[in-house]
């Protein structure tokens, strides 16, 4: 039984090549014939015929969505649903067109950014550790999680006084409101993440030898992380709602602030350069979210 | 590499007065009783049962995942306390990582030892190399068929060097074709490793074809109902499974696993039958109908 490392001898037994046509075999694309420009094209709006049609009736929906503004506002419909003072489409550009060349409107949208940007990086900086935590540890569990469920169906809008009275600028409580509309979606995904993570994936890293530390750091975190996304997308929506209703409550500054004084100010077109704004501003910091996503986990994209 | 690969025969498993019980609140449950097995160094066993005979419990409890409530598990003289490298298993379900790529499960272990990067990728992919996976060393495991993730699998297992491989139905999931070539895939790697293989199945062929020796268990609570020793010639071929000496051990294996099912199943069949769904018996046993 003295038979040397198998390494350098592959003769020995079943052959390796035999092993490795045992598998299937991997599909090799032949290398491929040179194409004409006009073919290849043609092959790509093949492959992209899909996507091509969505994108074009996607514009084609904006355009009518538009189109039915437009004529609501200008023969002032009343049906209802009052049109009488609604801007139209294009009064709304004149004013888009007036205000990214006024530093104080793009102020607005920079305070309210920011404010986003920490109120939601606090909530994703304590939310995932402390769901990671909460899952993993049942004592923590089950001192945080009561106090959480109590807490949580709370609005944020409703936390308007007390964080006006809990911190000493209105800075700093717009930014709290933002972090706990964003905090609880956050913990409660990562928490449902941490709970769906496979046991035969810890047994299989057990057995390889890894340690609890390892098995956190390679095993129920990559295995949460598509639910921490969840969350923080989740989270990222509801911290605008919150961030918008404490401007129009408490703000001086930001869009939600700029939204409600141009009400008070009768300048209509400027409510709507406000909510078109905060749409904008919305999807745009989703798509990022989803953007970190894909980049975190390549092992989800296909 | 050639202590990853070194071939000398070690991991001599010895399970004894086994027994293992869950806690229900109806009181204790046993599923496994006064077990006995042992595998020699180098050695190829299998355990057969119904299912839910406990089996798995069996081949969980000398991974470490279980205590047993009466009796010791030792491998090589030491007591198992928990779940070790020394100890590579291999799941139904291969569990692999899916967020890392077929070299990063391989690495796996080994990064756990804390064996530098360099030199985990270079033993990954000689071990890949040898179960023809090197082309995929770079793709998730998703994108993989049935049969290659279970390579993956074993190869997984064996990268830190274990004493023994315990695997758990490995091919339960896979079409025919496929298990036969994972079968041989899996003779092959034990014979140049020369460690030492506890397999648990159901399926009576593939633990002939495999093994050195089949325990065959009762039904639950699962005790060795028998051990039959498989005294085919190695290497084995696919066409020995029509030889008469392969057929006569299938024959015999095939009883002791009826007789159990049947109890097994025993209370089942009965409940139809007052149900008036019974099978006709027309003045047969039960037996000789199924």
């Amino acid at each position: 039984m003295s038979s040397p490392a198998l390494v350098r001898h592959p003769e020995d037994g079943m052959p390796t090549a035999s092993i490795a046509e045992a598998g299937p075999v991997p599909a090799v694309t032949p290398a491929a014939a040179p194409t004409s420009f006009g073919a290849l094209m043609l092959r790509w709006y093949r492959l992209n015929q899909g996507r091509l049609r969505a994108t074009a009736i996607g514009i084609i929906s904006l355009l009518a969505f538009l189109l039915v503004w437009h004529l609501l506002t200008t023969y002032r419909v009343v049906f209802f649903v009052r049109f009488t003072n609604v801007p139209s489409p294009l009064a709304v550009y004149a004013s888009f067109v007036k205000a990214i060349h006024d530093p104080k409107f793009l102020m607005h949208v920079l305070l309210s950014c920011r404010r986003i940007f920490f109120g939601f990086s606090l909530a994703a900086i304590v939310g995932v550790p402390l769901g990671l935590i909460m899952g993993r540890f049942k004592l923590v569990h089950e001192i945080i999680f009561p106090v959480a469920e109590v807490l949580r169906p709370i609005p944020a809008i409703a936390w308007v006084p007390m964080a006006i009275m809990l911190w000493p600028t209105n800075e700093q409580s717009i930014v709290y409101i933002t972090f706990l509309g964003s905090f609880f979606p956050i913990l409660v995904n990562t928490l449902h993440g941490m709970s769906l993570v496979d046991p035969v994936l810890v047994r299989a890293a057990q057995c390889l030898g890894a340690r609890e530390r390892s098995i956190f750091r390679e095993v129920y975190f990559p295995a949460s992380l598509p639910h921490i996304f969840t969350g923080l997308t989740v989270g990222m929506g509801v911290a605008w709602v919150s961030l918008i209703a404490a401007e129009m409550i408490s703000g001086q500054y930001g869009i939600g602030y700029f939204t409600w004084e141009a009400y008070s100010l009768v300048q209509y077109a400027d409510i709507a350069l406000g909510m078109i704004a905060i749409g904008v501003l919305g999807l745009g910091s989703s798509l990022l979210i989803r953007g970190a996503g894909q980049l975190v986990m390549p092992w989800r994209s296909t | 590499m050639s202590e990853v690969l070194a071939a000398k025969p070690k991991g001599h498993i010895e399970v004894k007065n086994f027994s293992l019980a869950y806690e229900t609140i109806e009181g204790p449950v046993q599923a496994v009783t006064d077990t006995q097995i042992h595998v020699n160094p180098g050695e190829f066993v299998s355990i057969v049962g119904p299912s839910g005979c406990g089996k798995s419990t069996l081949l969980n409890a000398v991974a470490g995942f279980l205590k047993p409530t009466t009796g010791i598990v030792t491998v090589d003289g030491e007591r198992v306390n928990g779940p070790s490298a020394e100890r590579g298993m291999v799941f139904q379900q291969y569990s692999l990582f899916p967020w890392k790529t077929v070299r990063e499960n391989v690495e796996f272990g080994l990064k756990m030892r804390g064996m530098p990067r360099s030199q985990r990728e270079r033993a990954a992919r000689t071990l890949l190399g040898l179960a023809g996976l090197e082309a995929f060393e770079k793709h998730y495991p998703e994108r993989l068929s049935g049969g290659m993730k279970q390579r993956v699998g074993i190869v997984r297992a064996l990268a830190t060097g274990p004493k023994v491989l315990l695997l758990d139905e490995p091919f339960g999931a896979l079409d025919a074709q496929t298990r036969v070539i994972m079968q041989q895939i899996l003779t092959n790697m034990w014979q140049r490793l020369k460690i030492s293989v506890l397999f648990v199945t159901h399926d009576i062929d593939e633990a002939i074809f495999l093994s050195d020796r089949v325990y065959c268990m009762t039904a639950r609570p699962g005790s060795i109902k028998a051990e039959i020793p498989i005294p085919l010639e190695r290497p084995r071929q696919q066409s020995m499974m029509m030889s008469s000496e392969f057929l006569a051990l299938r024959r015999g294996l095939m009883s002791l696993i009826r007789e159990e099912s049947l109890k097994a199943m025993g209370g089942e069949i009965n409940d139809l039958g007052m149900q008036g769904l019974s099978i006709e018996l027309q003045g047969h046993s039960l037996a000789d109908v199924i």
